[in-house]
């Protein structure tokens, strides 16, 4: 471990001991674990007999704010218990940085209470349960502020800011035709597939084309496209008005007189609304080909008879229950996800937290909402 | 001054970006112990130096030697052991956001020292009593800082490992007259107890009188100056010459007046 940095020697009652070497930080481990020694370290070894000590630190060639310190609490723990403590020999310049160790650590903050375990852990639950609540709470807050923003642009159209929204919807609709597609059109094939595997085995391999329409038209269609929207625009909403809000963009928008809601959370939700169904329209398509395309290629099943089936199956009400559930799905994935944005607080964590939540809170909302929908639709006779 | 080798000394530097060259052919020393005050023109490249130097933007030509080392000749252990030995205090204060005050302190010393936690703790106290914060804003988080608070946990941070060097830029922006005024002067008083060398880039006039041993000037890619406050004011370079002897900056050379004093003057208005 190269030289000794303290050596010691007992005089009658008087310790003597001599520093050398480099009392810097690269070594402070090694000193402090001889230092301990000395004093009796708080895992309990016992100290020394001798009653005083001097501490020559001639020897030391170099010294920082770590040895100094190290020093410090040497001759402090000492002097603590009632005994002598002389530090001889220290160089001009390191005397001063001693003094100035001498005045630190004087008062230690209180240490962060650790409570009764079951306690915090009831802590725990109860915190998690109102931060649920809270989490519906500030949806109902956000739906509220956005009916009102929308209910103002109403009144006074020409504050609308069109070029946003133009260029939310190109970013957030166009842009995803091409994920979106490709998505559904697999899904749509690997229901095919499964539905002629299974049907093969009854001689009911036509069924499987009503079990591509209606699935994909009531259900699928519109609750994949939902779940790939909430994690590529849904989060990408919470992390930018999450570190607009970090950057005080936000409070720099209100202080000018704009009301954030109208400008930034407004023509995102509104273009989520519009979208969603738009994009429900084109995976639907897409998904129907690509059930088409397996049966035709693994099922044996011409293009014509698919078509003439899956006129027979469907109908327009079907097409309307997956339609008819898309903008509600838009709203809820824009409004928790600009609701979240908006809980962002200073660090880059909490803005990592948010996101997560954001696009889990919105694909748990979204399925939630398909279920009701297909209560609400099995009773009006849908 | 001593009259030592230079602890950082660059020679012939060209950085740019693009067709944009911001350091053409600049030759620069830094002496050892000194605090160093960079001074130039908004954009004329001071920011870009300091990150030139510790390594952040590449360079396209010349070379540095930081503590006796060639940057181009070192390897990646060497390099690393190089960083230990020099602090940096962004313009922001670059504090990582999700650890609290004492961990930032701390997290240069986790990663570099075999030291206990108790050490541990009691050095981050330490550092962050001499940048002149509490112990007791050891457990807050960046977010819930003053702007004054930040750049001194940052120095704080910057100087856990007890650096050679200090890299600090703009430490006085942002902070209002009397808080720049005492930061200049715990530079001071730092750079007088720890003995570190200090390049400080700044804007701040103030911060060239109080704080700084020798001032170097760039512009228009070049050392357009060096040398002490009063080189400064018998330059006849057309910047240098706007810069020390505008209305601003013979306010604080006509008086030679102490800290102290200006800081009672203050007070009185």
């Amino acid at each position: 471990m190269g030289e000794a940095l303290l050596s010691q020697k007992l005089v009658g009652d008087r310790l003597e001991l001599t520093a050398s070497g480099s009392w810097t930080a690269p070594h402070a481990g090694e000193l402090e674990t001889e230092i301990d020694r000395l004093t009796g370290s708080p895992s309990g070894e016992t100290p020394s007999r001798a009653t005083d000590v001097s501490i020559d630190m001639a020897g030391v060639r170099e010294l920082d704010t770590f040895g100094a310190w190290l020093l410090e609490r040497l001759t402090r723990q000492w002097t603590a218990s009632g005994r002598e403590a002389v530090v001889v020999g220290l160089p001009q310049h390191s005397a001063d940085l001693v003094e100035e160790m001498h005045g630190v650590n004087r008062e230690t903050p209180p240490k962060p209470e650790r409570g009764n375990p079951i306690v915090s852990f009831l802590a725990v639950i109860g915190r998690g349960s109102t931060g649920f609540a809270r989490s519906f709470y500030t949806f109902a807050h956000m739906l509220g502020e956005v009916g009102m923003a929308a209910g103002r642009v109403l009144w006074r159209p020409s504050e609308y800011r069109l070029t946003s929204t133009v260029h939310q919807f190109d970013r957030v609709a166009l842009q995803a035709v091409p994920i979106i597609v490709l998505i559904t059109f697999l899904i749509g094939g690997i229901i095919a597939q499964q539905g002629i595997f299974h049907f093969r085995r009854f001689g009911a391999e036509l069924y499987s084309v009503d079990l591509v329409g209606i699935l994909v038209l009531r259900e699928i269609g519109v609750l994949i496209v939902a779940i790939m929207v909430a994690g590529r625009s849904g989060s990408s909403y919470t992390a930018e008005l999450g570190s607009m809000k970090m950057r005080e963009e936000i409070d720099a928008l209100r202080t000018m007189g704009f009301d954030p809601i109208e400008v930034l959370v407004l023509p995102r939700i509104l273009v989520l609304v519009v979208a969603l169904p738009a994009l429900t329209f084109i995976g639907s398509l897409a998904a129907l080909y690509g059930g088409g395309l397996v049966a035709w290629l693994y099922g044996g099943m011409s293009p014509d008879i698919y078509m003439a089936r899956l006129t027979d199956a469907i109908s327009l009400t079907h097409f309307q229950v997956g339609m008819i559930k898309a903008p509600f799905m838009g709203l809820v994935i824009g409004l928790v996800a600009c609701a979240e944005g908006l809980r962002v607080k200073g660090s880059a964590e909490s803005l990592g937290i948010q996101t997560t939540k954001s696009v889990v809170e919105s694909i748990f909302l979204v399925i939630v909402l398909d279920g009701l929908f297909a209560i609400f639709f099995a009773s009006i006779g849908m | 001054m001593s009259e030592k080798a230079p602890v950082i000394k660059v020679r012939d530097l060209v950085v740019g970006f693009g067709t944009q060259t911001v350091l053409n052919h600049l030759d620069l020393d830094v002496r050892a112990s000194e605090i160093l005050g960079v001074v130039g023109a908004s954009g004329a490249g001071k920011s870009v130096l300091l990150r030139t130097i510790i390594g952040l933007i590449p360079r396209r030509e010349g070379s540095i030697e930081v503590l006796g080392k060639d940057l181009d000749k070192v390897d990646e252990k060497e390099r690393r052991a190089l960083e230990r030995r020099w602090g940096v205090l962004f313009q922001q204060g670059a504090l990582f956001s999700s650890l609290t005050v004492k961990q930032n302190v701390q997290f240069p010393m986790r990663e570099n020292l075999d030291i206990s936690q108790r050490l541990m703790d009691e050095m981050a106290h330490a550092k962050l009593e001499m940048v002149g914060l509490s112990p007791r804003d050891g457990d807050k988080f960046p977010s819930e800082l003053s702007g004054g608070m930040t750049k001194r946990v940052a120095l704080a941070r910057a100087l856990a490992l007890d650096p050679e060097i200090v890299f600090l830029d703009e430490p006085t922006s942002g902070l209002d007259p009397i808080s720049a005024g005492d930061f200049d002067e715990l530079i001071r008083t730092l750079q007088g107890t720890l003995e570190i060398t200090v390049f400080m880039v700044t804007h701040d006039l103030e911060s060239l009188y109080t704080a700084c041993d020798r001032i170097a000037v760039l512009a228009d890619g070049k050392l357009a100056a060096e040398g002490t406050i009063g080189d400064m004011l018998e330059c006849e370079h057309p910047w240098v010459k706007t810069y020390f002897q505008g209305k601003r900056g013979s306010n604080l050379a006509g008086r030679e007046s102490t800290h102290a004093e200006r800081m009672t003057e203050r007070e009185g208005f």
